[in-house]
């Protein structure tokens, strides 16, 4: 524990430092990028929708229903005549807004559930995990709906629903790195000099173990956006004629035996996004942390 | 071994306990009142605070809390609220048609996932890792419904080699018939994360000492292989599977859901649609035990499996 006051690390170098592992991070695994622009662009299609959508997505057009895809609509027309292709750019935006939204709540909740019982330890840091584990432990799907029943199918109540459900896993992933931050020569620098614990723990623990809690977010957004479409699918998403992807799905299954094209052009919008998030997660979780190659 | 054992059973009892109690909390933590929910906004007050009596929530929350603990423990789980037959009845009526195809599920997820995650670790970093790498990450980004509506557009529609709709269970071709897309759609999804475990607990225990050591005494690889390292690679893969039961239970309900299969899952959500109160608090209730008590048995396994593991 030598060293005078200028060796305490300050917290912004240690900012540019995930930075930078986060750029080489991608450049180590070229798939990662590949992920990023295919999530990217349907972030762009989905904020350009209002502009960029043939038609109105609330629009009914009782004369022409059920049209096929690739005549004069491009992916074909629903059981109301609406365009399918402007309700999946505008599907898009719910689905992304709830995703994001859900993953950022349990991002920051449970990342401050994780540091502080790793920072403390103890009997709160066992009775706080304990409890995580049996959250985790819960099937995330049925916790998921059956608060979203209660609560109601809100925006808010759904990005709530999912957020519970990994709000585990986010305590979880920044717990560990927390103990063993907090054993390094700068914490007990920073201890000396008087700092407090909150901020010992939001500048010197917080940005020490930020690349981690992100790269398990794009995995776990993934996961949001596929939970929030399982909901819709249920009948628990955003109410209709408000159009989601789930939903989508969930209208077009009642018209699988004679217009199977409704389910799918949902069913592929889902997957890409969801398949584009999880590939860049993984590459830059292989990166980051070569030993966990790919675990789950 | 029994004193594993009895220690075990106790840290289950102390978990099931817990996670009642949790289950508990969730259902009133959550604001509106049940009563208010089931009769909608418009119902008179008489015919609410009447329900209220019959669902019990007109009394003081700890009796509530007590009354349903002991409920949930001696299986008297309520009674439904739409059929009118105990909660207890309707969940056992439809368990087996879950637990079979949760069980062939897991079965044939494993007989995919096993060797294709043994088959990607030994060629790592070529050909056959990457398309398994790529190939499970695709299995793992598919939600479960759109999986099955997939298999069913594919296999039913399309090729018309099963039915659409079958709970048609006389003869064991029927059977087949009946489980046979639902199982595929929930095995393959399982094998994609089996096939990820399998893979690296294969990487981690072909670098042990004991894989150098019987390659440099002239053991076939194959053996090596298949021998020595993937017995010791499936201790992980136990543990792994084990712990995806509450991601298994959520996929099964939505498969349930789309090939209009009997089970808990369309249970639930008929549940849901009819704001069967009483139902969904014994669907928590059955939930949590199952995952209790598959948490048990993995860990009961894992020590039979490894005889060096330890409840710590």
């Amino acid at each position: 524990m030598s060293g005078s006051i200028h060796d305490v690390p300050d917290a912004a170098p240690e900012r540019l430092r995930w930075l930078k592992a986060t750029v080489s991070a991608f450049n180590a695994n070229k798939t990662s990028w590949f992920g990023l622009v295919v999530f990217a662009i349907v972030v762009v299609l989905a904020v350009l929708a209002p502009w960029i959508a043939p038609h109105d997505p609330l629009e009914q057009n009782v004369f022409s229903k059920l049209r096929p895809p690739f005549e004069t609509y491009y992916l074909g027309t629903d059981y109301f005549g609406r365009d399918i292709l402007s309700r999946l750019l505008h599907g898009a935006r719910i689905s992304l807004v709830i995703g994001i939204l859900a993953t950022i709540v349990a991002l920051v909740v449970g990342s401050m559930i994780g540091i502080v019982a790793g920072w403390y330890g103890g009997r709160l840091d066992i009775i706080v995990m304990q409890t995580m584990d049996m959250l985790l432990a819960f099937p995330a799907l049925i916790l998921g709906l059956i608060l979203v029943a209660m609560l109601g199918p809100s925006i808010g109540n759904i990005v709530i629903a999912i957020a519970i459900t990994s709000i585990p896993s986010f305590a979880r992933i920044a717990r560990a790195p927390t103990i063993a931050v907090k054993e390094r020569e700068f914490i007990d620098a920073g201890r000396s000099l008087g700092f407090s614990d909150l901020r010992l723990m939001a500048r010197h623990v917080l940005p020490n173990i930020f690349p981690e809690i992100l790269v398990m977010g794009s995995l776990w957004l993934a996961s949001a956006i596929r939970t929030e479409a399982s909901l819709a699918f249920i009948g628990l998403g955003v109410k209709p004629p408000i159009p989601t992807w789930g939903g989508m799905i969930r209208e077009g299954f009642e018209n699988i035996l004679e217009s199977y094209w409704l389910v799918l052009a949902p069913s592929i919008a889902i997957l890409v996004v969801v398949f584009a998030l999880n590939i860049l997660g993984d590459g830059l979780r292989d990166a980051i942390d070569p030993k966990l190659k790919g675990e789950r | 071994m029994g004193a594993f054992l009895v220690k075990r059973l106790m840290f289950s009892a102390v978990t099931l306990f817990a996670v009642l109690t949790l289950v508990f909390i969730v259902i009133r933590i959550v604001p509106g009142d049940p009563a208010l929910v089931i009769l909608g906004d418009q119902a008179d007050a008489a015919a609410i605070s009447a329900l209220q009596k019959r669902l019990g929530i007109d009394r003081p929350l700890f009796e509530q809390y007590l009354s349903f603990l002991s409920g949930a423990v001696r299986g008297d789980w309520g009674v439904s609220l739409v059929t009118g037959r105990p909660v207890l009845m309707e969940v056992l009526a439809v368990l087996p048609w879950t637990l079979e195809l949760t069980a062939v599920a897991l079965l044939l997820g494993a007989m995919i996932g096993v060797p294709l995650g043994a088959w990607a670790a030994i060629n790592r970093n070529r050909m056959p890792d990457y398309l398994t790498r790529l190939l499970s990450l695709v299995g793992l980004s598919f939600p479960p419904f759109v999986s099955a509506i997939l298999l069913l557009i594919g296999f039913a529609l399309a090729l018309r080699w099963f039915p659409v709709i079958s709970s048609n269970r006389a003869t064991w071709w029927d059977w087949f018939q009946s489980i046979a897309l639902p199982a595929l759609n929930l095995a393959l999804i399982m094998a994609a994360y089996i096939t990820r475990v399998t893979r690296s607990a294969m990487l981690e225990v072909l670098q042990e000492d004991y894989v150098r050591t019987a390659r440099a005494k002239g053991v076939p690889w194959a053996v090596i292989v298949w021998r020595h390292a993937l017995r010791n690679a499936l201790i992980p893969v136990v543990t792994v599977v084990g712990l995806y039961l509450s991601i298994l239970i959520g996929n099964s309900v939505l498969t349930e859901i789309v090939f209009n299969r009997p089970g808990l899952g369309k249970l639930i959500i008929g549940a849901l649609n009819q704001r069967d109160y009483m139902m969904l608090q014994g669907m928590m209730v059955i939930y949590t035990l199952i995952v209790v008590v598959v948490n048990m048995l993995t860990d009961i396994v894992y020590a039979v499996v490894d005889p060096r593991v330890k409840l710590s």
